[in-house]
């Protein structure tokens, strides 16, 4: 209260401005500290693995000799798993998001699918690993194949799909939906011309998002079973694979330095696979943006 | 007439046909969920009939792998525990003071920026960090402290809390950001400065929201599993030793999916009796944190 009355500098409120001044500062270095981390990994991951990455490196298979080694059949599994899981993921999760915006009428069904939405979101991804081991690997009897890794990412990335669509689909105005249905179309025809266009760059940027989540998971894949060493193309929805996530842990589990060079080449590889995913989300939200204007 | 009446009809039954397949898309997440218990508890219970539940639970050996087997799970909570504190302790301070200096003192530029930069360490898949945390953290501590081992708790600890980070941030600003300005209007009057309002005033209103989002960070430590298996090690035991091996509950899972472990075994039903504790703690602390983030709602909303 004094210091209030007697704004002067009296050393008391010259300590006040002073631990303002001096808490200010933490907070900007703890802010730059994850940004500092973050420049640290990516140097540090570059200078070991950036060298590794050539011609070779990207069309050999796993080999013992390191200086053979390459990373052909986790990049072709992880290319597999990927559009599977996409098949699958994409219309089941926006299937769901419209049943939750435009159809469901009962707030109680409602009410229960989002909350369960919510606490799946939060299940741990190697928990959706021994879902899928013990229901798609050995109940469905589908093995250690890609479609049994792919159908384990689709339940782990749904709940993300399905989020950022009902979000995109509850941002188009409700004037669109009522000119749409004074026009004669029916609920679907409505949802489908008019709702879905409007909202898809929001479920598209969503969805790749998602995808670049179920592209940089190990553990679920490891606990399904997938193989660290595969040293042919992968075929088919049934055949055995690895992805490139795996094939880092592989190399980065043994003793030997050359392979931590070849896990930071796959890393490289990894990262540069991530930044591409997600400029194409950045480029497909533009040119939707534009041409809805 | 008729052919209006039977086009109509078609239409009729093309929505409904559509309606049914949109409302079971939106089932199988609550099919999930089910698959998730009844997966989880069906071989638990197969656990449970040759392992008390005491056993599991009180037990202080976790040697499921060797000849003499015991299958007390303490070890690996506490090394879950060790890694996910250690990480706690990274990510609660910084992510608060970044939560802080992001809402309350950078301009809208720099705010602009250092959010999504810092929402890229949530991005990065975790086998990278393990890496990170195994070929360049682990090397600076032992350089410190000659006495670590090569996988050490301390290593995989700090880097997972790295990894958090962004999530501690991003919910400790929102539940910041929730408190209304005239409470801190209100402590400017009264002479407060800047300081004073954010740690007197905005901090303990923010506090429940701060709560969730340690919980739910805590939650998520508790569940990764790449950073620790790459960067911890194998070695299930008791105690607080930051500078050694442990365990951690998904780390052991994925030491036995890396093993060809034969379906009927016993080695196979701790995978499940092990995710079903994973499992509740998160589910609790989840919920947990749901609650929490609620309550300021109510209170600010």
């Amino acid at each position: 209260m004094s210091a209030l009355l007697r704004p002067d500098r009296s050393p008391r409120a010259r300590r006040r401005t002073l631990t303002g001044g001096v808490f200010r500062i933490v907070a900007l270095l703890a802010t730059a500290l994850g940004v500092v981390m973050l420049a640290v990994l990516l140097l540090d991951v570059f200078r070991d693995g950036a060298g590794e990455v050539d011609g070779s490196f990207i069309t050999s298979y796993p080999s013992r000799f390191p200086e053979r080694a390459g990373i052909r059949s986790a990049l072709l599994g992880t290319g597999w798993m990927l559009a599977f899981t996409a098949a699958m993921a994409f219309p089941i999760g926006v299937g769901a998001a419209i049943y939750l915006e435009e159809y469901a009428a009962d707030i109680w069904v409602t009410r229960v699918i989002q909350i369960n939405i919510a606490n799946l979101a939060g299940v741990p991804s190697i928990v959706y690993g021994l879902l899928g081991l013990s229901f798609f690997v050995r109940f469905m009897m589908l093995g250690r194949s890609v479609l049994a890794g792919s159908m384990t990412m689709s339940l782990l990335i749904l709940p993300l799909i399905i989020v950022a669509s009902r979000e995109a689909i509850r941002a188009v105005p409700d004037s669109l939906r009522e000119g749409s249905l004074a026009l004669g179309a029916s609920r679907w025809q409505m949802v489908f011309r008019t709702v879905l266009p409007a909202a898809m760059p929001g479920i598209l940027t969503g969805t790749i998002l998602a995808l670049s989540r179920a592209i940089g998971e190990t553990a679920p894949l490891i606990t399904i079973g997938a193989l660290t060493y595969i040293a042919f193309d992968p075929s088919g929805p049934l055949d055995l694979f690895t992805v490139l996530p795996i094939q880092i842990f592989n190399w980065v589990s043994l003793p030997q330095q050359e392979f931590h060079k070849l896990a930071a080449g796959a890393i490289v590889v990894l990262l540069a696979v991530l930044l591409l995913a997600n400029s194409v989300a950045i480029v497909i939200r533009h040119r939707f943006e534009r041409s809805r204007r | 007439m008729s052919s209006e009446f039977s086009g109509r009809r078609r239409r009729d039954l093309t929505e409904r046909a559509i309606h049914g397949f949109l409302f079971a898309c939106a089932a199988i997440s609550v099919l999930t969920t089910i698959g998730i218990v009844v997966s989880l508890l069906g071989e638990t219970v197969n656990f449970l009939r040759q392992v008390s539940v005491v056993e599991f639970l009180t037990g202080t050996r976790w040697t499921p792998l060797f000849a003499s087997k015991h299958f007390g799970v303490l070890p690996l909570v506490s090394g879950t525990l060790a890694v996910a504190l250690v990480a706690m302790v990274v990510a609660l301070p910084v992510g608060l003071l970044s939560a802080i200096f992001l809402s309350e003192y950078a301009p809208a530029q720099v705010r602009g920026v250092l959010k999504p930069v810092l929402e890229i360490l949530a991005g990065i898949p975790t086998v990278v960090y393990g890496y990170f945390a195994l070929l360049f953290v682990t090397p600076l501590i032992r350089a410190v402290l000659p006495e670590t081992g090569v996988f050490n708790v301390l290593s995989a600890g700090i880097v997972m809390g790295f990894m958090i980070l962004p999530m501690m941030a991003s919910i400790s600003e929102d539940a910041i950001r929730a408190v209304p300005t005239g409470l801190r209007e209100g402590a400017y009057a009264l002479g407060a400065t800047k300081y004073e309002v954010v740690v007197r005033v905005v901090l303990p209103a923010a506090l429940s929201g701060i709560l969730a989002a340690v919980v739910l960070s805590l939650s998520r430590a508790i569940g990764e599993t790449m950073i620790v298996s790459v960067a911890a090690g194998q070695q299930p035991k008791m105690g607080f030793d930051l500078l050694h091996s442990m365990e951690t509950m998904t780390a052991y899972i994925v030491q036995v999916s890396l093993g060809d472990t034969p379906q009927q075994s016993i080695e196979y039903s701790t995978l499940f009796a092990v995710g079903t504790l994973l499992f509740l703690m998160t589910f609790v602390m989840n919920a947990l944190s749901d609650w929490l983030v609620r309550r300021y709602r109510e209170a600010y909303q």
